[in-house]
């Protein structure tokens, strides 16, 4: 069963985040990449499928040139190899427009299963997968908490606000998944120096099948108009317990009329 | 006025109160027409029309049998024969699929997370844990808004809420996904974390899987339980309820942190909270950087008092 894995590099979201100001997309430069931390467990869930049904683990990642660091990340878990693609065209693009670049991509490999992560930890849109599902015709099986697959049938729990669905589909599909479904190994050392000669076959737009004029900045979906540091609260009141801590919450809520 | 099309969250037939802030917010735009998936619109066209959508589309509930492809369908199909300005959602988990699936069908683009919108169909996003607020909007086609719950105050008006029964024929290629099964889990009385107007969330300062400190004080005030990542970590209380960056945003009224030190991961799924209340021991924790009401001391004998004083005062 071959298995790609789509890898984002996000900024750590323990550095400042910003904005670039002449363009208003994410300055990718001003922090640290690391892999969006919900990809360490689609890598996770894809190694577990392969152990069990064997295959080949690809991973897939759209993004500027330091993004090979997180593809070494990702290859020293244990993949197999990578596609990285890597143009300038695709700066700027939009949820949508990724969605779109990655499926086409995903034309250029072979595979039976696509897992991703629920939600990036920078855009925190939470809707590639699905659009992904749209733009590939096939069964979207996202915010998966557990994956089984019996031959070609392919089943999921569907994590929900009231507990789970059972989502059953064919394969080949798309997976993301949720934080409770593993927990990601980390990258031995004999994995890590595995991963150098690990081949990452690096792809320009026109290589993986983009059209670029709908891609990038300049055609996408969505527009940022402006953005600005938010206000700072205004500075609370912080008192010390002196017995009657409790006491003066109420006085606080009361005053708010929450009680 | 062109049609704003309002996808409607309910519980057999209760309206949720998230779709009444998008109503409010969709009557700047245009004229609201909520869009209702599975049965009990009957019973909850009064709440509709209580907050002025003028139509009601109804579709059956088959559109829940497979993966939020089918709604996408219904939605887009809608927004092209009613000539739609814009398409509101809540920004659920899946509602922002829908609205992604939906966007991709009628080659537009899609907004999610905001926490205003406009007449014009300007949303506002409060980005990075809080820190930055942008404008943006969707340059082609219908805009598909994904709207955090609580963001916009619910302002009532009378609408006709005329309902319509519409039918889809949906396609083979959305019936790939079958949903075989739906399983509850133990939810109790709570109000539901995303949706809550109050929030009190616990962190490892509640030192154990003794959670009761934290549910006490929540079911005084009628309000939802969270958790920290590191409470959650430490297997004292379910995934579901990690407020955080990897887990639910939260956007309520009132959010009250006990012994959460603040993280920048857990600020960045509550720091939109109208009013925080933070107790902590370490009177250095960052949570009380953004509190509005902190106190330091020890939770275990200031989250009980309080719990008290709430139950005497109301
Ligand atoms: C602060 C901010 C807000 C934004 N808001 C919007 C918005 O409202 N609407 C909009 O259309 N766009 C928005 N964008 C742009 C856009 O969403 C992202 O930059 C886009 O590339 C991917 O969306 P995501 O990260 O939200 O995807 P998500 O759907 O959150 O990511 C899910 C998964 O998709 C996979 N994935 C995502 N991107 C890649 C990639 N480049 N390579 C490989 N795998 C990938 C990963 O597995 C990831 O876990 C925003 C960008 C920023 C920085
Ligand atoms: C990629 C990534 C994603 C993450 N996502 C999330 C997320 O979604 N949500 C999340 O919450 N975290 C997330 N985290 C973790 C985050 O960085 C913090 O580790 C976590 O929020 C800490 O939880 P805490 O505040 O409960 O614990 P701590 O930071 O340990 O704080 C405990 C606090 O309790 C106080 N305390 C102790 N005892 C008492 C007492 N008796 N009375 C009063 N106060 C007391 C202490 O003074 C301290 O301030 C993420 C981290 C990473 C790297």
């Amino acid at each position: 069963m071959n298995i790609v894995v789509l890898v984002k590099q996000v900024p750590d979201t323990a550095t400042e985040r910003k904005l670039n100001a002449d363009d208003k997309t994410l300055d990718r430069a001003a922090s640290d990449g690391v892999i969006n931390e919900l990809d360490e467990y689609a890598i996770e869930e894809a190694l577990q499928l392969k152990e069990k049904h064997g295959g080949e683990v690809t991973i897939l990642t759209m993004g500027p040139d330091q993004a090979t660091d997180s593809i070494r990340k990702a290859l020293s878990m244990g993949a197999d190899k990578a596609v990285f693609v890597n143009d300038d065209a695709l700066h700027g693009s939009d949820s949508l427009q990724t969605a779109y670049a990655l499926a086409q991509a995903l034309g250029t490999i072979e595979y039976d299963v696509v897992v991703l992560g629920s939600e990036s930890t920078d855009a925190r849109t939470g809707v590639v997968g699905a659009a992904l599902a749209e733009y590939l015709g096939l069964p979207q099986l996202t915010f998966a908490r557990k994956v089984d697959v019996d031959g070609s049938t392919i089943r999921i729990q569907r994590q929900t606000d009231y507990g789970y669905d059972v989502v059953e589909a064919q394969l080949p599909a798309v997976v993301s998944v949720v934080e409770k479904i593993n927990e990601p190994r980390y990258p031995s050392f004999k994995l890590i120096m595995q991963a150098k000669k690990k081949p990452v076959d690096k792809k320009s737009a026109a290589d993986a099948g983009i059209d670029t004029a709908r891609v990038g900045l300049a055609n996408a979906t969505t527009e940022t108009v402006d953005f600005d540091a938010a206000p700072p609260r205004a500075a609370g009141t912080v008192v010390k317990d002196e017995g009657d801590g409790g006491a003066k919450i109420a006085d606080f809520l009361v005053e708010k009329k929450f009680v | 006025m062109a049609e704003v099309l309002v996808l409607v969250d309910h519980v057999d037939g209760q309206v949720k109160k998230v779709t009444t802030e998008l109503l409010t917010a969709a009557r700047r735009i245009g004229e609201p027409a909520a869009v209702w998936v599975g049965d009990g619109a009957e019973s909850g066209r009064a709440a509709l029309a209580e907050y002025g959508a003028e139509k009601v589309y109804v579709a059956t509930a088959e559109l829940n049998d497979h993966v939020v492809a089918p709604k996408a369908e219904l939605l887009a199909k809608l927004a092209q024969d009613k000539g739609a300005a814009a398409i509101l959602v809540s920004a659920t988990a899946e509602n922002k699929e829908i609205a992604g699936r939906t966007a991709v069908k009628l080659g537009s683009g899609v907004l999610t997370d905001v926490v205003d919108v406009n007449a014009d169909v300007v949303a506002e996003h409060s980005i990075f844990g809080g820190a930055t607020i942008t404008h943006a909007r969707v340059r082609t086609g219908v805009p598909i808004v994904a709207v955090r719950p609580n963001s916009v105050p619910a302002e009532a008006a009378s609408g006709a809420a005329a309902e319509e029964a519409v039918s889809v024929e949906v396609s083979d290629a959305a019936k790939t996904a079958r949903v075989v099964e739906r399983v509850n889990e133990e939810q109790g009385e709570r109000p539901e974390l995303t949706e809550a107007a109050i929030v009190v969330s616990g962190g490892r300062g509640v030192g154990s899987d003794d959670f009761s400190v934290v549910e006490d004080l929540a079911d005084s005030l009628g309000a939802a339980v969270g958790a920290s990542r590191a409470a959650v970590d430490s297997g004292w209380y379910p995934n579901q309820f990690q407020v955080g960056q990897t887990g639910k945003t939260v956007s309520p009224n009132l959010y009250v942190a006990l012994g959460i030190s603040g993280a920048i991961q857990h600020r960045a799924g509550m720091q939109t909270a109208k009013n925080i209340v933070a107790v902590n021991k370490d009177p250095e924790a960052p949570i009380f950087e953004l509190a509005d009401y902190g106190v330091v001391g020890d939770l275990h004998k200031v989250a009980p008092q309080l719990t008290e004083e709430i139950k005497k005062r109301k």
